[in-house]
């Protein structure tokens, strides 16, 4: 029986109710005459104190508060994909639909108090039983697949035994067209019938369970070249994009979600900007899935909570999302997530926590900072699924940061870097110089390169660490060496040195340096990204060579000539299916070096 | 929240601009209220927190000669309404969008809560027609879009107002007629900056089709949190109700801030940031993000926010948090002023996010986002030479450094530089910039292609460079 109470006190998103005994912690509750949606987040005798998901404008003492028995969960199955929901996913396109059946006039605007079900109802999806093998009589678990829908042109949804559940197949629907609200297999345990559909629901605060946890040994390839050369994003792993504003995190953020090689994405908009979602919506449906030519949309999901937008459903968005990711995970699909940003994730407990007059630690935010960003880093990963036929799938997660004055010193970006294992530091100096994407090279790491050296060695050159080790020290020494530049100026340095200058200037300039939106340059293949480093290091090394011969870096230059310009503009001049063209250009260079040698 | 007005006489406590209200019942949160004091004068606010008994008020006219005896508070069921009609433009309203300049009342079409509701991601429709504001800098390398929030970061006594005015005269859409009109938000500003807007405005023969809302810099600091809630609410209905392209002025935001962080420290909330509540990011966003265009409707609201950076600090919290939620920024350099160059734009620091879906074939030109990577990566390179000459000296560079020197100081006097009513194309915006990167050896110009080049170059379109 769900509890009833009543508001005693309204302070923005907190409100508190009293008569609220047998609540439970972070339960789902509807708040006021309105029935705005709410969750439990600390109680104290029969007063539950309550973070409301919308705006709590117009709310006053005495209004009743209703419980639902059940924590925040969300709905999962067929549906998901293409769509794009609110923090506490509600479909953002039915709540217009919603508010313009009462009020046309208003309806581009988010009004409070709308119930609409996350999945269509009245949908019919085609559903294939997995005959192949589960049979009728036999035992099923929880994870077995029980059939097949096909989502959307990328994405077969796979119908599992949801979790909790076990027991004889006794029912399994024929092959046909169904809602997700028709039974489709019958399970029976203990002489209990359970009906099986296509949906469950699971509470969002709770990791999906699976069999293990996997190494993360395979790379996710991005297309973006410092990425994937330098500080490569493992299948299951972590990493975070710290930035100031203006430096290119939501650009980089969109170009993951775009071009890599995930099977699912899920894009959480935490607390950003309106227009960031618009413009996700509107391009992907008309942008192609590099890896197999269909619509980004078909891959995707969005969810939504602006910085407009309530601040409690901010705090809920980030679990939505990653409940979500890890139910394609147990399907066996390789998923990214991206929230942007997690520091307003943050702000949202701060702002919560402020209003419940919990004791402040660093910078005002709750001590259980740490401890919540850990929870969630740590439900990303490669795993054996449960349930049969066994199945491998992973969350990727991939976490913007918004420190404030690009201080990464700050509570959210130190305490993110405790749980993340690829970190890539945006550098507001690089985005000044229109330097993008502006990763800096010295503060990035990834401590996945050594677990993906072997794929590169098997899939595209077994040359590939000795030459990105390379590429890498020449860009060490070259920082090293733009501090005496800066005092002395480039006169002083050794030839060699001078080498190390130039061959710099073109690992930024050719390599480094990538335009998300140019066609051609916005993504490439390992195998572009390999010819493109070798051939600069080629060059490096004939180069090097010269200078033991008594050449000066200088000659080298002028020897290679307008050849300079055709190497570094081959990341946009050559497509991902001409590298020959990028080997003609690496010989022409090294020809036009050897005749210099010859003198 | 139709509930009618309600009246008491109980205050509890006084405390800064607040008033806590004992033996309430039925009080609303966000609920607007008059405050009666026993002289007959009349002060507004709103409900801050309500629990059973009790509200807590926060007054706008401030609490000067508030007793809590005889003083009547009376809570009017409802939230801050205005109403709202095009009828709107041409007068002057103060902060709580209540006509000062003797004009009749309004005769309202339709009120409207001055906090707005947030805007559908999903009925939102991607800003992408460029503004012509005749800036170079701005256009060229920033470009403005309309539906687009582009805030100017400024510093005490630099020449934003100029740079405001300049924008908002020159501000058009090529190939429409339709000008802009425009809702301009006074928040805490000195006369004079209002003066100068005032006259501007009667100059160009513009007021007609300008709305101000003015809260000065003597005026209760409490009503700036409404001023550009006001001037919003119109901005809105004339959008998206009266299919017009509106261009919002907000000056300045930082006193906005200052008035927020001052009702925080009266409430004893747990401070962020130099003493700025934690929630100054939400509380900006709720202001900034009314701007952009809607599916279905024609009209659109670009935003211009004004502020002035603490110490021209851009890592104050005000200008870090605004740069987070606005769409790039426009930030004036106080070196470039003092060397005279007009409009000082430090354009390494400035960014457009919108700029790449405005320009090119169409909309500008097909070389537009190649000159502007180039323009960018060149005067970067020759700043920061600048600072090596100043150590080593120029003769210990390289030639083609030298070139680069040479071309940051044209960027800044031929490109940057320009009259306060010079009024310049795209097209002569970026064929200056052609002018003033022809100066460096052509094999510098890497975020070019070569077509582009070919096309555009002045070395292939004239004989010889003008600029050598």
């Amino acid at each position: 029986m769900p509890v009833k109470g009543r508001i005693v006190r309204v302070s923005g998103p907190l409100v508190v109710a009293e008569g609220m005994s047998g609540a439970q912690m972070y339960e789902m509750v509807y708040v006021g005459e309105a029935g705005l949606i709410g969750e439990i987040t600390r109680i104290s005798g029969d007063k539950a104190y309550i973070q409301v998901y919308e705006s709590t404008s117009g709310l006053r003492p005495g209004e009743p508060v209703e419980g639902t028995g059940g924590p925040l969960s969300v709905e999962l199955g067929p549906g998901l994909l293409g769509t794009i929901f609110d923090g506490v996913q509600r479909p953002l396109p039915l709540i217009a639909e919603e508010v313009a059946k009462s009020q046309p006039k208003r309806r581009m605007f988010v009004e409070r108090g709308i119930r609409v079900p996350p999945l269509p109802r009245d949908r019919k999806y085609h559903f294939r039983p997995a005959t192949d093998h589960v049979k009728v009589g036999e035992k099923v678990e929880e994870g077995d697949i029980i059939g097949y829908v096909r989502e959307t042109s990328l994405i077969e949804h796979k119908i599992m035994i949801p979790p909790g559940v076990r027991g004889k197949l006794v029912w399994l629907a024929p092959e046909g067209d169904y809602t997700i609200e028709d039974p489709v297999a019958v399970v029976e345990r203990d002489g209990r019938k359970i009906e099986v559909k296509m949906y469950h629901k699971w509470p969002v605060r709770v990791p999906r369970p699976y069999k293990v946890k996997l190494d993360p040994v395979l790379p996710l390839i991005t297309g973006i070249r410092i990425i994937d050369t330098f500080f490569p994003m493992a299948k299951g792993g972590t990493g975070a994009v710290p930035g100031g504003f203006g430096t290119g995190k939501t650009v980089t953020l969109h170009s993951l979600a775009q071009w890599s090689e995930a099977r699912v994405v899920v894009y959480i908009g935490c607390g950003e900007r309106g227009n960031e979602m618009t413009e996700v919506l509107e391009r992907f449906p008309k942008s192609k899935d590099p890896w197999t030519g269909k619509p980004l949309m078909d891959r995707t999901i969005l969810i939504a909570n602006t910085s407009n937008m309530p601040v409690a459903a901010r705090e809920a968005s980030i679990y939505v999302g990653i409940t979500l990711a890890e139910y394609y995970r147990d399907m066996g699909y390789d998923v990214l997530l991206v929230a942007d940003s997690t520091s307003r994730w943050a702000e949202a407990l701060r702002e919560i926590a402020g209003r419940l007059e919990e004791m402040p630690a660093e910078e005002g935010y709750p001590s259980y900072l740490a401890s919540r960003l850990a929870e969630f880093y740590e439900r990303a990963g490669r795993v054996e699924a449960l349930g049969r036929p066994p199945r491998t799938g992973s969350v990727t997660v991939v976490g913007a940061v918004s420190p404030p004055g690009g201080d990464f010193s700050e509570p959210v970006t130190s305490h993110t870097t405790r749980f993340i294992r690829v970190f890539w530091a945006l550098d507001t100096k690089l985005a000044y110089s229109r330097h993008y994407p502006a990763i800096n090279w010295i503060q990035s790491y990834s401590a996945y390169v050594d677990l993906v050296t072997p794929w590169w060695h098997e899939n595209v050159d077994k040359r590939w660490r000795e030459y990105r080790d390379e590429a890498m020290n020449i860009l060490l020494r070259e920082n090293e060496l733009q501090e005496i530049v800066r005092l002395v100026g480039t006169e002083g340095l050794s030839e060699k040195d001078k080498l190390v200058l130039e061959t710099a200037r073109m690992l930024k300039d050719g390599f480094l340096k990538q335009n998300a939106f140019d066609p051609i340059d916005a993504f490439s293949t390992p195998q572009k990204q390999f010819a493109l480093l070798k051939t600069i290091i080629d060059i490096h090394r004939k180069g090097e060579e010269l200078i033991e011969k008594g050449r000066t870096a200088r000659e080298i230059r002028e020897a290679l000539g307008r050849l300079y310009i055709d190497i570094v503009k081959a990341k946009f001049t050559v497509p991902n299916d001409r590298l020959e063209e990028i080997e003609a250009i690496r010989r022409k260079a090294l020809e036009a070096l050897e005749k210099l040698e010859q003198g | 929240m139709a509930l009618g007005v309600r009246e008491y006489t109980g205050i509890g406590e006084i405390k800064g601009p607040l008033l806590v209200v004992k033996g309430v019942s039925r009080v609303a949160y966000d609920e607007i209220v008059e405050v009666e004091l026993p002289s007959g004068e009349k002060r507004r606010g709103r409900v801050l927190e309500v629990g059973m008994g009790y509200a807590v008020v926060q007054v706008f006219e401030g609490t000067t000669g508030i007793s809590p005896v005889g003083t009547t508070i009376r809570f009017l069921g409802k939230p801050l309404e205005i109403p709202v009609s095009e009828d709107m433009l041409g007068r002057i309203f103060n902060g709580l969008g209540e006509p000062i300049d003797g004009g009749p009342p309004i005769v309202a079409e339709e009120k409207r809560d001055v906090n707005g509701a947030p805007l559908n991601p999903a009925e939102r429709a991607y800003p992408e027609d460029f503004i012509q504001t005749g800036v170079s800098a701005i256009d060229g390398m920033n470009t403005l879009v309309r539906g687009q929030k582009l805030p100017i970061f400024s510093g005490s006594g630099l020449p934003h107002n100029k740079l405001a005015a300049q924008i908002a005269r020159q501000a058009t859409v090529r190939g429409e007629e339709e000008e802009f009109a425009v809702v301009f938000a006074a928040i805490g500003i000195k006369y004079d900056d209002f003066l100068f807007f005032k006259r501007f405005f009667e100059e160009t023969g513009a007021l007609g089709r300008v709305a101000m809302f003015v809260n000065l810099a003597d005026e209760p600091a409490m009503i700036r949190l409404i001023t550009p809630r006001a001037a919003l609410t119109l901005a809105e209905y004339l959008a998206f109700e009266r299919d017009m392209h509106v261009l919002v002025i907000l000056t300045d935001m930082t006193n906005y801030a200052e008035a927020l962080r001052e009702i925080s420290s009266a409430r004893e909330e747990v401070p962020g940031r130099q003493g700025y509540p934690g929630y100054l990011y939400s509380d900006l966003a709720s202001i900034y993000e009314r701007a952009g265009r809607v599916k279905g409707r024609k009209g659109s609201i670009t935003q211009m926010p004004i502020l002035t950076m603490p110490n021209d600090d851009i890592t104050h919290p005000i200008p870090d948090l605004t740069g987070y939620i606005t769409e790039g920024q426009i930030v004036l350099s106080r070196e470039l002023h003092n060397r005279g160059i007009y409009p000082p734009i430090n354009v390494l620091m400035s960014l457009s996010r919108l700029m790449k879906e405005g320009i090119g074939p169409g909309k500008t030109r097909e070389d537009h986002a190649e000159v502007s990577n180039q323009l960018y990566a060149a005067y970067s390179r020759g700043v920061e030479l600048r600072s090596l000459a100043a150590i080593v000296g120029e003769e210990s560079l390289s030639e083609v450094d030298r070139r680069y020197l040479r071309f940051a100081d044209l960027f800044e006097r031929r490109f940057l530089s320009q009259g306060e009513r010079e009024n310049r194309s795209i097209e002569e915006t970026l064929d200056i910039a052609w002018e003033i990167l022809s100066v460096l050896p052509e094999e510098e110009l890497t975020n070019i292609k070569e077509e582009t080049i070919r096309k555009y170059h002045p070395k292939y379109r004239r004989p010889k460079p003008t600029v050598s």
